[in-house]
């Protein structure tokens, strides 16, 4: 594995309460890292702090103890080089979908003529295919369309990481899938490093190179690295079709459904270095003691150093 | 089978207008008692005591008057004798230099108490004193420090338009989406960009709406301003017309400040579109 282009050291966010209820400990001593040019999906329960990691690490939230370097660098405030995608797309209504992009892009390159910022603009709306609709206003698009346009937003920035928080929950199932092939066109393209969160397990899959699965808030912690399994060339239509595809899914099922709670309700199980577990779920080789499952002993996963069953190995 | 909505409400303004005018008509028909008096006393007392004529003028006389106005709005033959056109620019005029006043100082300071909680909290008892005070409280304060009638009455419309732009720009500042503001974060913008290309379009129908009232209120105080300090306007000519016992004048001039006030409205209701965004 390449070096750390993200790297999350124990951190931690608490929330001040009505007075006298003392703080609320959303998570705590979160460690994580992302290597340059990887995909990375976090995936958990609502409640346990997804968005704020994502907001830390965009630079706008500040952790209550502990720290992020994101590009060599310590995260300390926003920047261009970490590009954000919206949940709720966050376009200006009183811009076009050509004005929103040429924000950004003037902002990038304040030098620019705008001639040039226009150019640049419309490439990325093009590679999102929206030139077509650039002078539209958001409120004249349809959700995936204005999507497309916080993609095209982020990508013209030319950003070395991008940060996206459900960029697609808003969507409809077949907008979403249409979204989710022009993500892995323009992640073959560009190869940016990716944060995204996620509720969509399939989604995950076939985005991800490795899925981080945070436990139930409150004093929620990342429990497990989930290595995608699938072959690279994997798309929308023969995902499933890959033997590997159901010991993944059913192991994130089972974290989700189960072990996210069971885990939350006890700490201690949590391993002494506070790093996750690496687990690399796939249909049973001659190494397996459990055919066709996958390594989740559910002790836990106190694994930094040992090697469990094949399966799980240290960070 | 309708006719169109426009069409039908216009139908309706027009039945009430010609019923108002109607009313208007008869009532002003009547006749009181005469009195027999010597003819040179009769020349004094005028038509209201020698024939009973009512002392409120009809539609007629009124409609006669102002189409007399209209047709030479802009004469000026000496103090007191002015074209309605002279003395509504007078005033539109002094409107508008104590309107743009309360607009350089509106904004601004609308824009720190909408960007800064703390200056919010700083200022709030101040506005909240100066807010109810009428307008025209500060005239004897304005004519005593500034000594010139003219630039008093300018500061009075000022003053008495700056509060509803204020406590709006401040509203709207304050009531931007986190998420815009975040793009900008995101994007480094500086503080002067981000209010620019940020804060300002996305508070403008907000800031607006609060200039539309300001210009209401600006239009309604000048009338009340210019009784006050007197010479040219529309609120002097309303005042000077009471003492020459003019009611025709003065009903045309009510006619003309409703006018104008509508237009000036309709004016602040186009801006209100062009920055208006569908969200």
């Amino acid at each position: 594995m390449s070096r750390a282009f993200i790297s999350a050291q124990r951190l931690t966010r608490r929330f001040p309460q009505a007075p006298g209820a003392g703080e609320l400990t959303v998570f705590e001593d979160v460690c994580f890292s992302v290597a340059e040019g990887e995909f990375a999906c976090l995936v958990g329960h609502s409640g346990c702090g997804k968005t704020t990691i994502l907001n830390i690490l965009a630079g706008l939230d500040q952790p209550t103890a502990g720290h992020i370097i994101a590009g060599g660098k310590h995260v300390e405030g926003p920047s261009l080089d970490r590009a954000v995608i919206f949940q709720g797309h966050a376009l200006m209504p009183w811009l076009s979908a050509l004005g929103n992009v040429e924000l950004a892009v003037s902002s990038r390159y304040p030098g620019w003529a705008r001639r040039q910022v226009r150019e640049h603009a419309m490439k990325f709306l093009a590679l999102v295919h929206l030139d077509g609709a650039a002078m539209k206003k958001p409120a004249q698009l349809s959700g995936g369309m204005k999507q497309r346009v916080g993609i095209a937003r982020a990508l013209a920035i030319g950003p070395r990481m991008l940060l996206m928080d459900e960029p697609f929950s808003a969507l409809d199932a077949l907008t979403r899938g249409a979204l989710q092939d022009e993500i892995v066109a323009i992640r073959q393209a560009t190869k940016p490093t990716v944060f995204m969160i996620t509720h969509d397990i399939d989604e995950a899959l076939l985005l991800a190179d490795k899925i981080l699965l945070m436990t139930n808030g409150p004093k929620a912690w990342i429990a497990e690295v989930i290595e995608n399994t699938l072959p690279a060339d994997r798309t929308r239509i023969d995902l499933h079709k890959h033997p590997n595809y159901y010991p993944l899914r059913n192991h994130l099922l089972d974290f989700l459904v189960v072990r996210s709670r069971e885990l939350a309700a006890h700490a201690e199980l949590r391993s002494k270095d506070l790093h996750p577990a690496v687990v690399r779920p796939a249909v049973a080789s001659t190494t397996d003691h459990t055919a066709g499952a996958v390594a989740s002993d559910r002790s836990g996963h106190a694994c930094n150093g040992q090697i469990a069953s094949g399966h799980i190995c240290a960070v | 089978m309708h006719a169109p909505l426009a069409l039908r409400a216009a139908i309706i303004s027009l039945l009430l207008f010609m019923g108002l005018i109607g009313v208007w008509h008869l009532a002003t028909l009547q006749t009181g008692p005469t009195i027999t008096m010597d003819p040179e006393y009769a020349k004094l007392m005028g038509s209201t005591a020698t024939q009973g004529k009512s002392p409120m003028p009809g539609p007629g006389e009124v409609g006669a008057k102002l189409w007399q106005h209209l047709r030479d709005p802009f004469y000026d033959r000496g103090t007191n004798d002015k074209g309605i056109g002279v003395q509504l620019v007078y005033s539109i005029a002094r409107v508008l230099t104590g309107y743009l006043l309360a607009i350089a100082v509106a904004l601004p300071l609308g824009f720190l108490i909408g960007m800064s909680p703390l200056m919010a909290r700083a200022l709030d008892p101040f506005i909240q004193v100066l807010k109810p005070i009428s307008p025209l409280a500060w005239m004897p304060l304005a004519l005593y420090s500034i000594k010139d009638s003219a630039i008093s009455a300018i500061f009075v419309i000022c003053i008495c338009s700056v509060w509803p732009m204020l406590l709006n720009t401040a509203f709207g500042v304050a009531t931007v989406r986190r998420e815009w503001l975040n793009v900008a974060k995101t994007l480094e913008m500086s503080p002067g960009r981000t209010a620019l290309r940020v804060i300002l379009p996305a508070a403008a129908p907000t800031i607006l709406t609060g200039m539309r009232i300001s210009i209401g209120i600006a239009w309604l105080v000048i009338v009340a301003a210019e009784m006050l300090v007197g010479g040219t306007g529309i609120g002097y000519f309303v005042w000077n017309e009471w003492n020459n016992l003019s009611i025709t004048n003065v009903i045309v001039a009510i006619l003309c400040i409703g006018l104008v006030g509508m237009l000036l409205d309709q004016l602040m209701a186009r801006l209100q579109r062009v920055v208006a965004y569908a969200d």
